[in-house]
């Protein structure tokens, strides 16, 4: 899913500080299951916003509400729901979210209410980790499953580098040393002969260096 | 300029058993602030963020939370969870340049009473220090 993690709320008291109404709406993906950008955090930063406000003295209307999705259009649309009740919008969805809003709604000023970080999974109760990097041209099926792009702080395709010491990374020694893991593991499932194979020259424009990425499916559009 | 702080207490149902036995006039003459209200839960643990904000946008100068002693909470991780959700409200106190320590969480023996008193008073001295809380016009110290 993505990961992303409220703003810092001075932040966002900030950039609605010229604001009398708000709409605070949140996302029903993977926001709200990495608690970030739920129904229970959109309550959590509504409130906080008219505090802030308060503190200005000065007081803040907000709307509460939350989308299944944000990086849908016709989510997005149901915001005409609210038409005419707010002076904008702190969307809590990732920033696909307030792109979308951004996109489809001309005159709707937009504001983001977290940071989005990284895909990842929950690796335990609270705590999330980076698990891949979205590089359009996956090595997995060479790696044991396991992504040097996104684990690896060098992004190597060949490691580990001369750092990796007694299984952890050189650069935070907390992190396991994913290249260490990836020979471990193939070896471990008698794929040893994987490393040895000779992977072509990546092509990195996949990976977003190319400008903005586009799918389409022509088995789905109409 | 003398200042009577708005004290919420949430406490959970095992740490306020004597509390609320005694009653207002027998808290009242163990010394417990008569500026502070009892909010009473089943268990810490049912304490939200939010209802935490809700008492400082009603209010409340401080907010005293009361729960078990961590490793001996009557439903296992209430008393910790409330904790944390403490630490939660204290670090966006904090970035909306509040004090954090207008909010504590307390770990208490259940149902025992002098403890209690003593943990509310400490946080209404403490918010007397600082002043009216700056969410109802006063200066964040
Ligand atoms: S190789 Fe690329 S697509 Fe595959 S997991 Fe890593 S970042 Fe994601
Ligand atoms: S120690 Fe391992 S994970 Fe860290 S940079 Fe080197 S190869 Fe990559």
């Amino acid at each position: 899913m993505i990961i992303a993690e409220r703003k810092p709320v001075d932040e966002i008291v900030e950039m609605v500080s010229g604001v009398k109404r708000v709409l605070v709406l949140g996302c029903r993906g993977c926001v709200s299951i990495c608690s970030a950008g739920g129904e229970r955090e959109v309550e959590i930063l509504a409130s906080l916003l008219r505090l802030g406000a308060s503190k200005q003295g000065r007081t803040l209307e907000t709307i509460e509400a939350t989308l299944v999705r944000q990086c849908d259009r016709e989510y997005i649309e149901g915001i005409d729901q609210w038409a005419g009740q707010y002076d904008a919008i702190v969307s809590m969805a990732c920033g696909v979210g307030v792109n979308f809003i951004a996109n489809l709604r001309p005159l709707d000023v937009v504001y983001p209410g977290v940071n989005t970080s990284f895909f990842g999974g929950s690796a335990d109760q609270g705590i999330w980790t980076e698990q891949c990097a979205g590089c359009g041209n996956c090595v997995l099926h060479l790696t044991g499953g396991l992504c040097p792009v996104a684990r690896c702080a060098k992004s190597l395709m060949n490691g580990p580098c001369g750092g990796s010491v007694g299984g952890r990374c050189e650069i935070h020694k907390e992190v396991p040393c994913i290249w260490q893991a990836i020979h471990d593991r193939l070896d471990r499932t008698g794929r040893k002969e994987d490393m040895s194979r000779i992977a072509p020259i990546r092509d990195w424009s996949a990976a977003g260096h190319g400008g903005p990425r586009k799918q389409v499916r022509d088995d789905l559009t109409v | 300029m003398s200042f009577t702080p708005d004290i919420r207490v949430f406490c959970c149902h095992y740490t306020s058993q004597q509390a609320i036995a005694e009653g207002l006039a027998g808290l009242k003459n163990d010394g417990f602030p008569p500026n502070a209200t009892i909010e009473r839960l089943l268990c810490s643990g049912k304490l939200q963020v939010s209802t935490i904000l809700k008492a400082f946008e009603d209010g409340a100068d401080g907010v005293c939370v009361v729960g078990c002693p961590v490793n001996e909470c009557h439903n296992l991780m209430g008393s910790q969870r409330a904790a944390h959700r403490v630490l939660a409200v204290r670090k966006a106190l904090n970035e909306l340049g509040v004090e954090g320590e207008r909010i504590e969480m307390f770990h208490l023996p259940r149902g025992f009473h002098p403890e209690f008193v003593e943990a509310v008073k400490q946080l209404d001295e403490r918010t007397r220090g600082m002043g009216p809380s700056p969410f109802n016009g006063g200066t964040a110290k």
